[in-house]
């Protein structure tokens, strides 16, 4: 196998297995891997893919992709992909099978309940960080509130929000 | 005691799983994608419960593995097994991995594109606004105080301490486990 890719999936897969907590978790191990050991991209390259997998659809580990480019073209950036979520869906798998298979235990219910208020916490945690991060704009906050009003008080759904919101960023450009 | 739960799975067929996941993993702006999950899932198909998708989620949070892509193979697994949970990641990841290679080579030649940057920033704040709504819904099925303590607490540590997410679920769980096995107590020995 090319080295290149072979490296790819030693700096990736162990990332994946000890990416608890999401993405963000890795972030900062990501950066010295790839540029303080391995040299793949300077520290402003990292900046820039960073910046692009946050503002593009889909999980930001995708990073891995653009890093995989990077090093290896086509073929690197499907064998960074799939070496950052492979590992870990493994796992996430299992644990699934498992929680499943306890479907009809009364335990199960408890734990249930007891998660609810855990997941709602970081739900409202992980709309606080988004809000902070990447510079929101106050145009970007006044479109966020808008788009809220019109998802609480209407049957408008988010896609065709979603592209007037786009349309007018747009056009904002030229006037 | 109803039978909602694994017992009985509505026959999904594949492509309207992928179909789904298609959807939510091109929306998914701005780390709205468990926003957009809900509104799918819970909300529109009634594949899961309110409950049983909030417990999923905390699972995606914890387990290793990009949360978005963990929820994909939580759903994918309860309605159609393994093949499921392969469509559903695969739907999800599938096609934001071609579109960011594509925004990666548009990078690398043109600089920021302007249009594609200012349309971006639009969908994003529609991304937030979807996760503020999950969580305006979220609020309204509180009812009781300790739960919503609980919530609190988590918001309050990860969100504004910044306190790392692993810690801070590893002591509040249990407290809020331990709260339910109580009331479960109370309520079958009167």
């Amino acid at each position: 196998m090319d080295s290149r890719l072979l490296g790819l999936i030693l700096v990736f897969a162990p990332l994946s297995l000890f990416s608890f907590g999401g993405g963000q978790a890795i972030m900062a191990d990501m950066k010295v891997q790839v540029v303080d050991v391995q040299g793949w991209m300077t520290a402003q390259q990292f900046a820039d893919v960073f910046a692009l997998s946050r503002a593009a659809p889909g999980p930001s580990t995708l990073i891995a992709a653009l890093i995989g480019w990077q090093v290896a073209g086509f073929f690197g950036a499907l064998v960074g992909t799939l070496a950052i979520y492979v590992p870990s869906s493994i796992v996430m798998y299992a644990a699934v099978r498992w929680w499943h298979a306890q479907a009809d235990s009364p335990w199960r219910a408890v734990l249930q309940r007891g998660l609810a208020p855990v997941a709602m916490g970081l739900v409202f945690a992980g709309a606080l960080s988004v809000l902070e991060a990447a510079q929101v704009s106050a145009l970007q906050l006044v479109t966020t509130f808008a788009a809220l009003g019109f998802l609480l008080f209407t049957k408008v759904g988010p896609y065709p929000l979603m592209i007037v919101a786009a349309l007018a960023s747009i056009s904002l450009l030229y006037v | 005691m109803t039978s909602e739960s694994s017992a009985e799975k509505p026959n999904v067929p594949l492509s309207t799983l992928m179909g789904v996941f298609f959807r939510v993993g091109m929306a998914s702006f701005g780390g709205s994608t468990a926003a957009f999950l809900y509104r799918e899932v819970v909300q529109v198909r009634r594949w899961m419960s309110e409950e049983e998708f909030l417990a999923a989620l905390t699972l995606s949070q914890v387990m290793p593995g990009a949360n978005p892509v963990n929820m994909s193979l939580y759903v994918g697994a309860q309605l159609r097994g393994g093949i499921g949970a392969f469509a559903a990641a695969l739907g999800l990841v599938g096609p934001p991995f071609v579109v960011i290679l594509i925004l990666g080579g548009l990078y690398a030649r043109y600089g920021g594109v302007a249009a594609v940057q200012a349309a971006l920033a639009g969908v994003v704040a529609v991304g937030v606004a979807m996760v503020l709504q999950l969580g305006t819904q979220l609020a309204r099925g509180i009812r009781r105080l300790v739960p919503a303590l609980i919530a609190m607490a988590i918001f309050v540590a990860v969100g504004v301490l910044k306190w790392p997410m692993i810690p801070v679920v590893l002591v509040l769980a249990p407290l809020s486990i331990g709260f339910e096995l109580w009331m479960d107590a109370k309520a079958r020995h009167g």
